[in-house]
């Protein structure tokens, strides 16, 4: 016993930083999921704060940027007002299902495996975990922790990151993944090779993962080559949501989600 | 003694806020990101005692870890550079004998021990943050570019650092 108290105190330096490695591992193997991505617990009230006011003081500088997309965005919206007026004989206007919450990024993050975003609407305004988050360019992520006043959101720019597509022009359905480590680029995977892809091809959202509404714009092929002999392809596309610049998003509140969960829940429970 | 403490506080918090509210931020390449606040461990005083190295570590570990969305990773490879600090100042820096008025600094140790010093211990230190944070062997060649191409983006910060605030003081 003796010897073992000893030999402690002769290496305590070394049992001293086993004893903090060990504590960061611990930290690390906790608040990972079974996927592998980190759950967060920063959306806590003293860092959101101090990003929100960070973001406050950099906001200036991107004034312009931001009102030259909020232009485009209204001359898109002016547009698709023209378009339905000019078509009267529609049937019903469709139920509002989807409801959209305005929230401002206060911390993103595109240069690394797993990127994040707070935002700064939380609870309080609504947010619940899993909602979709989108900009008026396309799919930017869904939450995964919801604070009082912030929320994280998961970006797209996440190596676990599956969202269910679909190519506009033939509805096939197909998955986005981003492996690639590029945050301008994502991959197409699990496409049929009698689909006819092309280059320019315009790919959406599906609507089947129940997190994105259907038809939100994710992006365009950039590259696709069929190789002969495999029955799924994959492609290299563009987002059209420029990561790097996000400053206003929204998040959709879908009133009929509970509905379709618990459906969907039933009918796996049969 | 109370200077030491004042001038280290002093960087710590400089460097969390630098690295939390601007290299955070970085984005050269779309994948450079240098981590400069391990600079804190390096150019802690040589008499420093190693228990309150490996401390340190885990504080300022701790920190960025809390405003960069990512939990332990930072402390698991602050930690890991607090402990290997003392024996590369012993074989890289052999020469140097404690006193109160020894720096870390080019200026004291010369231009090649000290690129020597910083350049090993921050490739270790990236490597390790990196590959954490990555968590999958799936991406070992691109995670390693990343982390290569990161610590020298670190490392000619650090230099830099060292002539902006070193050069004007006493030799």
């Amino acid at each position: 016993m003796r010897y073992l108290f000893a030999f402690l105190r002769n290496n305590n330096i070394f049992f001293l930083f086993l004893f903090l490695e060990i504590i960061a591992i611990v930290l690390m193997t906790k608040n990972r999921t079974f996927t592998g991505s980190v759950i967060l617990n920063s959306t806590s009230q003293f860092s959101g704060s101090l990003n929100k006011s960070y973001s406050g003081i950099t906001d200036y500088f991107d004034l312009k940027k931001t009102n030259e997309l909020l232009a485009q965005e209204n001359a898109y919206l002016k547009n698709s007002i023209i378009q339905i007026n000019n078509t009267p004989n529609t049937v019903t206007p469709p139920d509002t299902i989807y409801q959209y919450i305005v929230a401002k990024v206060v911390s993103n993050s595109i240069h690394k495996a797993d990127n994040y975003l707070m935002l700064d609407k939380g609870r309080r305004h609504g947010i619940k975990i899993d909602m979709p988050i989108i900009s008026d360019q396309g799919i930017v992520g869904s939450v995964v922790a919801v604070s009082e006043n912030f929320c994280s959101v998961m970006s797209v720019l996440h190596k676990d990151s599956k969202i269910s597509a679909k190519i506009k022009k033939s509805n096939q359905l197909a998955n986005i993944l981003w492996d690639n480590m590029d945050y301008q680029r994502g991959t197409l995977t699990d496409i049929p090779s009698h689909i006819d892809l092309r280059v320019g091809d315009t790919i959406i959202t599906s609507g089947h993962s129940l997190i994105y509404p259907e038809g939100i714009m994710i992006g365009i092929v950039e590259n696709y080559n069929t190789r002969t002999g495999s029955s799924l392809n994959s492609a290299i596309i563009k987002f059209s949501t420029d990561f790097g610049s996000l400053k206003y998003v929204y998040a959709v509140q879908n009133s009929r989600l509970e509905e379709m969960l618990l459906l969907k829940k039933g009918v796996e429970n049969d | 003694m109370t200077r030491h403490i004042i001038i280290n506080l002093f960087r710590f918090i400089i460097l969390v806020l630098l690295q939390i509210f601007v290299f955070n931020h970085f984005q050269l390449m779309g994948f450079i990101n240098p981590y400069v606040y391990i600079l804190f461990i390096l150019l802690l005083p040589l008499e420093t005692p190693k228990w309150l190295l490996l401390v340190l570590g885990f504080i300022i570990g701790y920190v960025i870890d809390y405003f960069s969305h990512s939990i332990g990773i930072n402390i698991f490879s602050t930690v890991l550079v607090a402990y290997l600090r003392p024996v590369f100042i012993k074989y890289v820096i052999p020469k140097l004998e404690p006193g109160p008025d020894v720096r870390i600094s080019i200026k004291q140790i010369g231009f090649s021990s000290f690129l020597t010093y910083t350049g090993l211990l921050v490739f270790i230190h990236h490597i390790t943050l990196f590959y954490l944070e990555i968590f999958r062997l799936s991406y070992f060649f691109i995670t390693l570019k990343h982390a290569i191409l990161s610590s020298i983006v670190t490392i000619i910060l650090i230099l830099i650092s060292q002539y902006l605030f070193y050069s004007r003081k006493k030799l």
